[in-house]
């Protein structure tokens, strides 16, 4: 699938560069950057290796993209967050953020960045569940999804249909927003608060994911009880949290 | 009336905490500021094993029979406060832990995106 051809010289008007935090991925790495070279080679691209301890930072410096290099493991908000740092101190317009593990696959970004060239979102979020997405999990498993998902649509006023997704599209304003305000630990549903609280608009899309190659998923059973725990006290203290980024330029 | 012996008991206790404290912040092992709820703690403990009336007083307030329980009471509930004191330096720590990595990696790159473009043109 190729951008949409309506989009098309939008985005190439657009400085893009996508955020590709990786962690011991060393395997998966390289083909995410190939495939998201693939797609379009005008976007740049940044890999956040979040204190691997095996070559993957060394691969991707050799493919020529950008590499940061974090000196110890600060978690996918930190690392995610220290990308959106280099998109703002850069001036990118546009970024796409696709997680290193290659579970993300990179020609659905043309999916991605539709409603924010549209102008109708500052942020899109690539989604499993929402129709036409296709996800492969128990039945328990998507059971326990959806229900967390529906409590969290409640406490953002807004629907959420895949709480865990990480591959998503973010314009300027969502850019400032994040590289000063990104909450560390399982991030990706806080950061819908966090852009729901400054107003910003979320789309969800639906994108087609792969079952991951290597590594494994970061949800165990117990871990799912903190993540969910977590997150709902993290959403919780969000409504009432103040914040003091500022959006405009300066 | 609070026995005599446990009054004695707590007071020297109180003494060897604040000792401690003291001596801690003098070799700079502890700064002044982490050292104050320690301080108040150990005071507070001081002064109610020594003056009996306050604390028969206090535990007579709050319904406790037995005094001295009002005095461990009172020492736990300090020793939380620290707790959540740490907590928040803890909290706080880790934050700037953080932005310091972060800050880090986006300098490293500078850096060494510069010296790429050195070794190229050395005449810059």
């Amino acid at each position: 699938m190729r951008a949409a051809p309506k989009h098309e010289p939008a985005l190439a008007r657009c400085r893009r560069i996508a955020i590709v935090p990786a962690y011991n991925e060393e395997q998966t790495i390289s083909r995410v950057i190939e495939e998201i070279r693939a797609f379009d080679a005008g976007f740049e691209i940044v890999v956040v290796d979040d204190g691997s301890g095996d070559r993957t930072a060394i691969i991707a410096e050799r493919t020529g993209v950008h590499v940061l290099r974090l000196p110890f493991n600060v978690g996918i908000g930190a690392a995610v967050q220290a990308g959106y740092q280099f998109a703002r101190d850069h001036g990118f317009e546009l970024t796409v953020q696709v997680d290193g593990d290659g579970q993300h696959d990179p020609r659905e970004i043309a999916a991605l960045v539709g409603p924010i060239l549209e102008g109708r979102a500052d942020m899109v979020v690539g989604t499993r569940f929402a129709a036409g997405g296709g996800y492969h999990g128990t039945r328990l498993r998507r059971l326990g999804i959806h229900l967390f998902a529906a409590l969290v649509s409640v406490m953002v006023r807004q629907r959420v249909t895949d709480t865990t997704s990480g591959f998503r599209a973010v314009n300027r304003k969502g850019i400032r927003l994040f590289a000063s305000e990104y909450p560390y630990d399982y991030p990706e549903v806080e950061a819908s608060v966090v852009l729901s609280r400054h107003k910003l608009r979320m789309v969800e899309v639906p994108v087609q994911m792969r079952i991951r190659e290597t590594g494994r998923s970061s949800i165990t059973a117990l871990r799912s009880v903190y993540y969910m725990v977590k997150v709902l006290l993290a959403l919780f203290i969000g409504l009432f949290r103040k914040y003091s980024t500022e959006l405009e330029e300066p | 009336m609070t026995s005599f012996r446990v009054s004695i008991a707590a007071a020297i206790a109180a003494v060897i905490l604040l000792v401690v404290i003291l001596e801690l912040i003098r070799r700079r092992r502890l700064q002044e500021r982490y050292a104050l709820l320690w301080l108040l703690t150990g005071i507070v403990i001081l002064v109610l094993s020594a003056w009996r009336g306050a604390l028969s007083r206090l535990a007579d307030l709050v319904g406790i029979a037995y005094p001295p329980s009002a005095l461990f009471v009172l020492a736990s509930f300090f020793v939380l406060i620290v707790l959540l004191h740490y907590s928040t330096v803890i909290s706080k720590l880790s934050e700037q832990n953080t932005i310091l990595a972060q800050r880090l990696a986006l300098l490293e790159h500078r850096v060494r995106t510069r010296d790429r473009e050195d070794a190229r043109d050395p005449r810059r």
